[in-house]
């Protein structure tokens, strides 16, 4: 750190901020084109009818493909420059010493700013549990983490804007911090592997994002954007097909006639559907969109997303290393139950 | 010199052994590399986020992947 106050450095800060500046105004710029340009090359370029079937599905296509990967750019690299000043170390010295209650609020708050890819979940789950802390503000965090995400976040705000945004996150915050109070009410500590609470925790702990500089952080951020957009874009690219053949072939109505308000199962087939599919929300967003505009309501599409992204088979074979079967149960009907009820809930009031 | 590379095999573990073997060959230490892959014994070195760099017996980086030039600062002091 003391080296930051040599004469030189100040160029490089200039060429930092002045590059991160120069990346926004080109972003925005983009973002604001990115409609006029694919209505004049579909519509007058190619020479496509806007409001025909070929013509607005191609169009969606591409302008949602555009706009999505420009917001899922310039998301993640805020979140993961964000995030880069915490950590799952920094998470679990604030949780030490909780009670449950206030532990489960500030653990299922804490699982949405911390940075924390699944495959740590294991790691962190017996981290957290040998340490002292309580098995259901443990699960709060491990459940808030995935259900809460940023991808969700940049495309929900996005296509929809800032209402179901907001309903979004704190529906995922309240079902976290129920879900991992009923399991710790239930007192279900036998059905972890006995291995977690006889694991030694030796040495200092190491706060893996202690000491970076602002340009490790935006490195961080370019590499995190990199990678999550080279794992997610074939799931994108389906999701948007998917999307673009609804908006352009489903007739108008259908999916509200089988699956609109008035169908009481509606929200429980959503849910069901979702748990086991395994997908991230790049790929389920434009999908929504489309059934959104097909009429779908808002509440079923939004449990439907959280199903899927909350729980996943993939997830639950992980974390088998850690909690027994029957624990795993709980936790998938417990979080299941929770996003069925605010399905409904986002339904009635909305 | 002993390194050990803590994680489940995951890709971030495998391109951190991938960075170590070339600093350290770089910076021409003798050293000998140790996958550990068991969760218990990846906990009981106090991370909680993979992959993980150990020198020693010391954990010296956890969470993310350095670039061989970030693994070789941390390896220079360690070697004398």
């Amino acid at each position: 750190m003391t080296t930051t106050t040599t004469p030189d450095t100040r160029p490089q800060t200039i060429k930092r901020w002045g590059g991160l500046l120069l990346a926004a105004v080109i972003w925005w710029a983009l973002y604001l084109l990115n409609q006029p340009f694919w209505d004049w090359l579909v519509g007058r370029v190619v020479g496509l009818d806007l409001t025909s079937r070929l013509g607005s599905g191609v169009q969606f296509f591409f302008l949602d493909t555009v706009k999505i990967l420009l917001l899922l750019a310039g998301i993640i690299f805020i979140v993961t420059v964000l995030r880069s000043f915490m950590s799952v170390e920094r998470t679990r010295a604030l949780l030490g010493g909780k009670r449950e209650g206030i532990g489960n609020v500030l653990a299922a708050s804490l699982g949405v700013v911390t940075p924390f890819c699944s495959c740590s979940a294991v790691p962190a789950f017996i981290g957290f549990v040998a340490s002292g802390i309580p098995l259901g503000v443990t699960m709060s965090f491990l459940i808030a983490s995935p259900l809460v995400n940023e991808v969700a976040i940049a495309l929900l705000l996005g296509l929809f804007g800032i209402a179901p945004t907001l309903m979004y996150v704190s529906a995922g915050l309240v079902i976290a911090i129920l879900a991992g109070y009923i399991i710790g009410r239930l007192k279900l500590e036998r059905w972890v592997e006995p291995f977690v609470f006889e694991t030694k925790l030796r040495g200092k702990i190491i706060n893996s994002t202690a000491g970076l500089t602002w340009d490790d952080r935006i490195q961080m951020g370019i590499e995190e954007v990199g990678s999550i957009l080279r794992k997610i874009w074939p799931y994108l690219l389906v999701g948007i097909g998917l999307g673009a053949a609804i908006h352009g072939w489903a007739p108008q109505d259908f999916f509200a006639r089988y699956a609109g308000p008035d169908n009481p199962f509606a929200v429980l087939i959503a849910v069901l559907i979702g748990i086991p599919l395994y997908s991230n929300a790049a790929g389920i967003l434009p999908l929504i969109d489309a059934l959104y505009a097909k009429g779908m309501p808002m509440g079923t599409l939004l449990a439907f997303m959280m199903a899927t992204v909350a729980l996943s088979l993939p997830e639950m074979i992980l974390l088998r290393r850690v909690l027994k079967p029957k624990l795993i149960a709980v936790f998938v009907s417990v979080t299941a139950i929770g996003i069925i009820a605010v399905g409904y809930l986002f339904n009635a009031i909305l | 010199m002993n390194i050990k590379i803590l994680g489940p095999g995951c890709a971030n573990c495998i391109n951190l052994e991938k960075a170590a073997k070339q600093a350290a060959a770089e910076l021409g230490i003798e050293a000998t590399f140790e996958k550990v892959t068991d969760y218990a014994d990846i906990v009981s070195y106090n991370i909680m986020s993979t992959p993980g760099l150990v020198v020693d017996d010391r954990v010296v980086l956890a969470g993310r992947v350095p670039t061989v030039r970030q693994v070789k600062e941390l390896l220079a002091p360690l070697a004398g």
